[in-house]
């Protein structure tokens, strides 16, 4: 039995599986599957300051090995989660991020304090990346001076483990994680969903209701090892790789190229058991190669 | 609880030529309510990367049996149509919500195509629990139509065919059984058969549910991706549905 314990510049993970925001709910959809407490930790669906609807339907189209999907963060609101989600939730014992949103540098800065506040959330992820919303969400994320204008803020009221969460559709992923580095992250994520689009030739319309949305899935892999190994050689704060983690052999890629953690997201929805195989089957990897802890194979590619 | 199944198929019948219903078998089976449907994985089919939602057609808890009836739509329902006799299957299930039984009272069912697969589930309980349900079933043709006998022994029997090969000719809405009066009305089948039934429904003064087949990506409440709009906003047809009463449904002209 290898040693799964990670430490992410003060967050400690009991292994290094955690799940992708907006992929796996609250939690409490995935608990007739699995014993949440066995994962690294979770992150919650995308939370802005106040309730949003999200996009009309269809907000999703399956694609070749994957999905495209426009859900445009809807949620109750950072004031329902905290009177009326927090309090399930709260007690379990693996780490419960939250992943934050907004349309302003203000609706971020006001729901990352509230958050603030909630002594057994141990860190946010901040959402500067989702290509679904029509204000903030990815306008942020693409931009440089943007992203160091909103982690800044949100740096200045946040006490905790912060987690930007990076956007795929940029030209240079490294001039953005180093941005995000320099502004005071505790961590980086990526990658969020690849901007896509599909079509009925039948209706000749397009799928989804917003026209473009997010890419995700096992198609998206080999994109996303590439960005977590650019990043890996320029920042000294953890990454957190995710982007078409299908299984623990491609879980051990990420963390070959330099994620110390990994996020499973679109591979929930096939198997909601799928993140307690990974961790085994990392385990039995380490074993089997005989590494004597998961740090040992971090960034060794 | 939901449940992940490892089923045995018994049997794949081909009943039209694009309709089968697969026989399944797990000592695992639970109990599925009228209305819940099951999450299918499909392997070796490389353009098929979600599970399909499929209605339960029928269920014998006593043998552990599950029944599947299924409409070929496209690369993933095609696969499960070739399924042979002894492969498995990997399937979550229950899910969703499902119908509401009156103790008593007149029930109308109707069924569009493969619509009438959760019908007959429907039907069936309905016939157990000693009420004597309406099935009133709209398919295109006369070669459309399946199951008849068994469907006969559960319900009292109409068909609508729009050619007029069987039936009475047009759609259901437009059946003279409907001169009678309900008090309930159900209904599966595409959107726009179920939206002029709820709208003889809304007319009528009756409850009407219908069961909505939107797109899923999880089947669980966690993507968010199958919403309808509701009187109360965005609902997940795959946990809040996919049994919906008219009246939370933004329907009504």
């Amino acid at each position: 039995m290898a040693e799964l314990k990670i430490e992410l510049n003060g967050l400690k993970l009991k292994n290094p599986v955690l799940t992708a925001s907006g992929t796996f709910g609250y939690g409490r959809e995935f608990s007739d599957f699995i014993n949440l407490a066995d994962l690294g930790g979770f992150i919650v669906k995308g939370t802005t300051l106040k309730p949003r609807e999200g996009n009309p339907y269809p907000r999703m189209a399956e694609t070749p090995s994957g999905m495209l999907n426009a859900v445009g963060l809807q949620n109750k609101g950072v004031d329902y989660f905290i009177n009326h989600i927090y309090p399930e939730i709260k007690d379990l014992e693996t780490n419960v991020l939250v992943n934050v949103s907004g349309a302003t540098i203000g609706d971020y800065i006001a729901t990352a304090e509230k958050i603030n506040e909630l002594d057994k959330i141990p860190g946010i992820e901040l959402n500067i990346s989702c290509p679904n919303v029509k204000e903030g969400g990815m306008a942020f994320g693409t931009r440089c001076s943007s992203v160091a204008e909103v982690v800044k803020a949100v740096r200045h009221v946040y006490k905790k483990h912060l987690m930007v969460k990076l956007s795929p559709n940029v030209t240079d992923i490294q001039e953005i994680a180093l941005t995000a580095e320099s502004e005071g992250a505790d961590s980086v994520s990526l990658i969020n969903t690849l901007m896509g689009m599909a079509i009925d030739i039948r209706k000749r319309s397009p799928i989804l209701s917003t026209t473009t949305g997010g890419l995700s899935g096992a198609c998206v892999k080999p994109i996303a090892l590439r960005m977590v190994w650019q990043v890996a050689k320029v920042v000294k704060i953890p990454i957190i790789g995710l982007g078409g983690i299908m299984n623990a052999s491609d879980a051990i890629e990420f963390l070959l190229a330099g994620a110390s953690a990994i996020q499973i997201g679109t591979a929930n929805f096939i198997d909601p058991t799928v993140t307690i195989k990974v961790i085994n089957g990392i385990n039995e990897y380490l074993d089997q190669n005989g590494f004597k802890s998961i740090k040992d194979i971090i960034g060794l590619v | 609880m939901k449940k992940i199944v490892d089923f045995v198929v018994k049997e794949n019948k081909l009943l039209t030529d694009n309709m089968f219903l697969l026989t399944l078998q797990s000592n695992e089976l639970p109990t599925i309510l009228p209305g819940q449907f099951v999450n299918v994985k499909i392997e070796d089919s490389p353009t098929t990367f979600l599970r399909r939602p499929i209605s339960v057609y029928d269920v014998d808890e006593t043998n552990g049996l599950l029944y599947l009836l299924i409409k070929i739509a496209g690369a993933g329902t095609l696969r499960l149509s070739k399924l042979k006799q002894g492969e498995k299957l990997n399937i979550i299930l229950p899910l969703g919500n499902s119908f509401f039984i009156p103790s008593n009272g007149h029930c109308l069912l109707i069924g569009g195509g493969v619509g009438i697969a959760p019908m007959f589930h429907l039907a069936k309980k309905m016939t157990s629990l000693g009420l004597n349900p309406t099935l009133l079933i709209g398919t295109r043709s006369k070669k459309e139509i399946v199951q008849q006998e068994i469907l006969s022994q559960y319900a009292e029997l109409y068909y609508t065919t729009e050619d007029g090969s069987y039936g009475e000719k047009g759609y259901p809405t437009q059946h003279s059984i409907l001169q009678q009066k309900f008090d309930y009305v159900y209904s599966c089948g595409p959107e726009v058969m179920m939206k002029a039934i709820a709208n003889y429904a809304y007319k009528n003064d009756i409850s009407c549910e219908v069961s909505l087949e939107n797109m899923m990506a999880c089947g669980i409440g966690a993507c968010l991706c199958c919403v309808t709009e509701t009187q109360q906003g965005h609902k997940c047809v795959c946990t809040e549905g996919p049994v919906f009463n008219i009246k939370d449904l933004k329907w009504q002209n």
